[in-house]
């Protein structure tokens, strides 16, 4: 083009070149839209919660859903108090992230610090194991064996029955940790190897270089990774319907059955409620709370880490 | 070479000199990383312990060739098999189908700073960060009831763990794609190639051994998904295959959760049972991404 | 100068070091502070036939090099030439490398580094480290000067105090500092950091101070001061550095080590080797090998 010697239109596409190239914008368009079905999901999980929660909330009131610590919503007459399920939701979660954070960090900083090459090999493909056992056998492995020998035998202010959210937030606790794991590595091997050898070239041990220097270096990353285990454990359903019974006590004694957010939504499922009734668009009225408090928590946990790489690039 | 010396006298002293308070506590430090170290593999040896100790006695032939029965003994997971087999193929190919679609699009096609590909990358993430028990609640308004009204079907399940498990194999068909070496593309470009033609036949084969890794472990998350499939009928009383999309099913998960809410100590043991059934599905389906990751590795 | 040393352990080692004219006369050096006496008690560091291997894969061979008291030592030449593993040997960071095998000997005093007597973290305490890039730990400007003193020893608030404004000072950095101790040390600037860095270091009050390619990640103006800070320090702390810059070789060390690369008969990657270890004066001024004569004409690297 630049020189007057090549003609125009030795440059231009071929007839078979140009319907191709119709073909490839048609199949580029299709594409595209295949692409974007994924986000009709999301609007489809907003419409579907936002809708009957509206129905829900002309029915009851956020008063009485917010300021009642009574949920009975599926007995006669029904309380729609959400104070019992908001309670054992926290309970377990906490319950979860004591044992996932701590557990996964220390776990973190043995892979990446103290374990040599064989162990590391070694223990890898035990945690990616324990990460793909199915929830519902974590529901099983609960009241089988956290239940009993566990938590009963660790709690001594009150009794541990059958059921309890202290049952319940060991296990989803030890369900998170290999996640919890793989996130702080991750994190921590972002934390620039000079950093870590300035530590060493101090005279520091590896104690001192975990907890002096590569933790606070990995911070916003590993506070990063406590969010995304908290909104994991708030949203886990089969381990807490399992090992949590379904009261919805308004209590704050983890040695006590409870009921989660989420487990109140499966256990609800469980029974047919009638399409349009109350109890029916209860599920979708906490799901919709459900939604809200882990959507806000992801995104906290990615706002976190976008911080986090502005400090190192 | 001659034994060497220092050409100095000895005048320093590099013995250890921390004190005994900082080698305890970073004494203590290990023993704590140990700890829980510890806890990941008892947790991992107690629990197929507890759960080989339970159901060793139902791993019989009639466990999974038998429906379910209101008797223990006689107890089957024949149809939750099946359903499972239904369920999870049905879902991995059509999210297969979505999760390669877009990543193409993102990777190879769309501006990697336009809005559209900003707007889809996000979603994914916050689709990744919905729990499964909202899918279900998705399912259960439009799928199962209410726009679409397919009840409780096959159809309906493979659809909701078609939802659940996109993100998990879009991030992995991506991860595929930008894998593959741009000079593989640029030498399809340079001989005239199409855009078409140098994503089917260069860069699809090369990331093949990612991306079908990457949908094994998304196909292997919805056969061990119970929460969605909780609220979708799936823990209905089930006595027969599934014969089509329309059909009642149940799956692997939920007669395992069913089985393990009864009071009654066999049925556990069926329970106990399906879930060494579930587990070697597992364990096989992980056995074959790690053969083809191996294979693709040797290729290269 | 023979006369000083007959009464010291000599040996074939020392013979081989004044070969390779690492042991270097008082004539030679007249410019230098050293030449008033440079007798063995005058050594601090010193390798011996010193060779690193990653893997099967020989890195660096047959180094001898003395490092003297209250003078800089510069190890220059061609990138890949070993030198930045060489100043990793002197105080035992090749031990990161799961890979690193370090065979001859480092001594210390006498003591070496490798052997049994030796503990590492006592080691790098000794001997301390400057790296390319500045390394602030993300914590307040204090706290990094601090860091090296908390984890070695409990010293008091007060003694905290003293010890950081101390080491601040020494590395020059004290006045611009002094009224924002508390701020992130990422809010300083790049030739800041580096001289926090030095700070840091001097904190645990090293015999040695190694300078890995120091002034690599600086602009002109904060290498200047990071120079002038080393000739500052050096009858203090005796510096050793690894530097790409030969100008920078010649304006600061008093003694030059010039490395180069050669390929092994049966190797496929170079390996480093020590070409000529002398003052700094007469390998600018007159290298007796014609190969740092090359290199330091621009003939090659």
């Amino acid at each position: 083009m630049s020189t007057a010697s090549v003609s125009v239109g030795e440059l231009q596409p071929s007839g078979r070149k140009l319907r191709q190239q119709r073909s490839e914008r048609i199949i580029q368009f299709l594409l595209m839209i295949v692409a974007t079905s994924g986000v009709l999901i999301t609007f489809g999980v907003v419409f579907a919660l936002v809708r009957p929660s509206v129905d829900f909330f002309r029915a009851i009131s956020i008063g009485e859903f917010f300021g009642s610590t009574a949920w009975f919503p599926l007995y006669e007459p029904p309380d729609f108090g959400v104070w019992p399920l908001i309670v054992g939701t926290f309970s377990v979660m906490l319950l979860a992230v004591i044992i996932a954070v701590p557990g996964g960090l220390a776990i973190a900083f043995y892979l990446s610090q103290y374990a040599s090459d064989r162990v590391r090999r070694k223990l890898k493909p035990l945690l990616e194991i324990l990460a793909g056992v199915p929830t519902v056998v974590f529901g099983f492995f609960a009241i089988n064996f956290v239940g009993p020998n566990v938590a009963a035998k660790i709690w001594v202010f009150s009794d541990v029955g059958f059921y309890s959210a202290l049952s319940a937030g060991i296990t989803v606790g030890l369900m998170i940790m290999p996640m919890m794991t793989t996130l702080a590595e991750d994190a921590m091997a972002a934390v620039p190897r000079s950093l870590i050898e300035g530590s060493y070239a101090l005279g520091a041990t590896k104690r001192e270089t975990c907890t002096g220097v590569i933790f606070p270096a990995a911070l916003s990353g590993i506070i990063a990774a406590g969010v995304i285990a908290m909104s994991r454990a708030i949203g886990e359903t089969t381990i807490v319907l399992l090992a949590a019974g379904s009261t919805a006590n308004f209590s704050f004694d983890i040695g006590q059955p409870m009921q989660t957010m989420s487990s109140f939504i499966g256990f609800a499922g469980l029974g047919d409620q009638p399409t349009g009734s109350t109890g029916y668009q209860t599920i979708f009225a906490v799901g919709l709370l459900l939604f809200v408090i882990t959507f806000f928590l992801n995104m906290l946990s990615r706002r976190i880490v976008s911080k986090f790489r502005e400090v190192y690039e | 070479m001659s034994s060497v010396v220092s050409a100095q006298p000895v005048v320093a002293d590099l013995h250890d000199t921390t004190s005994r308070a900082r080698k305890g506590l970073d004494k203590l430090f290990l023993g704590g990383l140990w700890m829980f170290t510890l806890v990941a593999i008892i947790t991992l040896v107690t629990l197929v312990g507890t759960t080989l100790l339970k159901g060793y006695s139902r791993l019989n032939w009639s466990l999974v060739a038998n429906f379910p029965s209101p008797f223990p003994g006689d107890a089957g997971i024949q149809a939750a098999i099946f359903g499972s087999v239904w369920v999870v193929v049905t879902s991995g190919l059509i999210s297969l189908f979505i999760a390669m679609s877009t990543a193409i699009y993102l990777e190879e096609f769309a501006d990697q700073r336009s809005r559209l590909n900003k707007l889809i990358t996000i979603n994914i993430q916050t689709l990744a960060g919905v729990p499964s028990i909202v899918f279900g609640i998705l399912g259960l308004a439009f799928i199962a009831r209410g726009w679409l009204g397919w009840g409780f079907t096959v159809g309906t399940a493979s659809a909701v763990l078609t939802m659940m498990v996109l993100p998990v194999m879009i991030v992995s068909a991506r991860e595929a794609l930008k894998a593959v070496p741009s000079s593989l593309r640029e030498g399809a470009f340079a001989l005239g190639a199409t855009r078409w033609q140098t994503i089917v036949k260069q860069v699809l084969p090369s990331a093949i051994p990612g991306i079908a890794t990457g949908s094994i472990l998304g196909v292997s998350r919805a056969l061990g998904e119970s929460a969605p499939l909780i609220l979708l009928g799936a823990l209905a009383y089930v006595s027969s295959n599934p014969t089509g999309f329309a059909s009642d099913y149940t799956v692997l998960p939920l007669v395992i959760l069913k089985y393990t809410q009864e009071a009654q100590e066999e049925f556990q043991a069926v329970g106990a049972a399906a879930i060494i059934v579930l587990l070697m599905l597992l364990v096989a389906l992980n056995m074959i991404a790690i053969i083809i990751r191996d294979k693709s590795r040797k290729s290269w | 100068m023979v006369e000083d040393m007959s009464n010291a352990t000599i040996s074939e080692t020392t013979a081989r070091l004044r070969q390779s004219g690492s042991v270097v006369s008082v004539s030679l050096s007249s410019d230098s502070h050293s030449a008033a006496d440079n007798s063995q008690n005058d050594l601090i560091m010193q390798s011996v036939d010193l060779q690193v291997h990653y893997g099967d894969f020989l890195a660096v061979r047959d180094v001898n090099l003395a490092i003297h008291k209250g003078e800089i030592t510069a190890l220059i030449g061609p990138s890949g030439c070993g030198k930045s593993t060489i100043i990793r040997c002197f105080n035992r960071m090749n031990d990161l490398i799961p890979t690193a095998k370090v065979g001859g000997k480092v001594f210390y005093k006498g003591i070496d580094l490798y052997g049994p007597e030796a503990n590492a973290g006592e080691v790098r305490r000794r001997i301390g480290m400057v790296f390319q890039k500045p390394n602030p730990f993300p914590k307040s400007i204090y706290d990094n000067v601090a860091f090296g003193p908390r984890v070695n020893g409990k010293p008091t608030k007060a003694e905290t105090d003293e010890l950081v404004e101390r080491s601040l000072k020494r590395a020059a950095l004290w006045e611009e500092v002094k009224d924002r101790l508390k701020q992130s040390a990422f809010s300083l600037s790049g030739g800041q950091q580096q001289r926090l860095c030095i700070a840091r270091a001097l904190a645990v009050n090293p015999d040695v101070l190694l300078m890995d390619e120091p002034c690599s990640a600086l602009d002109p103006i904060a290498t200047a001061r990071i120079e002038d800070l080393m000739a500052e320090i050096k009858s203090d702390y005796p510096i050793v550095i690894v530097t790409h810059n030969m100008q920078q070789a010649a304006r600061v060390s008093d003694r030059t080590a010039f490395f180069n690369t050669e390929i092994g008969a049966n190797a496929t990657r170079p390996t480093g080797v020590l070409v000529e270890y002398d003052t700094t004066r007469n390998i600018f001024a007159n290298p007796t090998d014609t190969r740092t004569e090359q290199y330091i004409s621009g003939r090659m690297g």
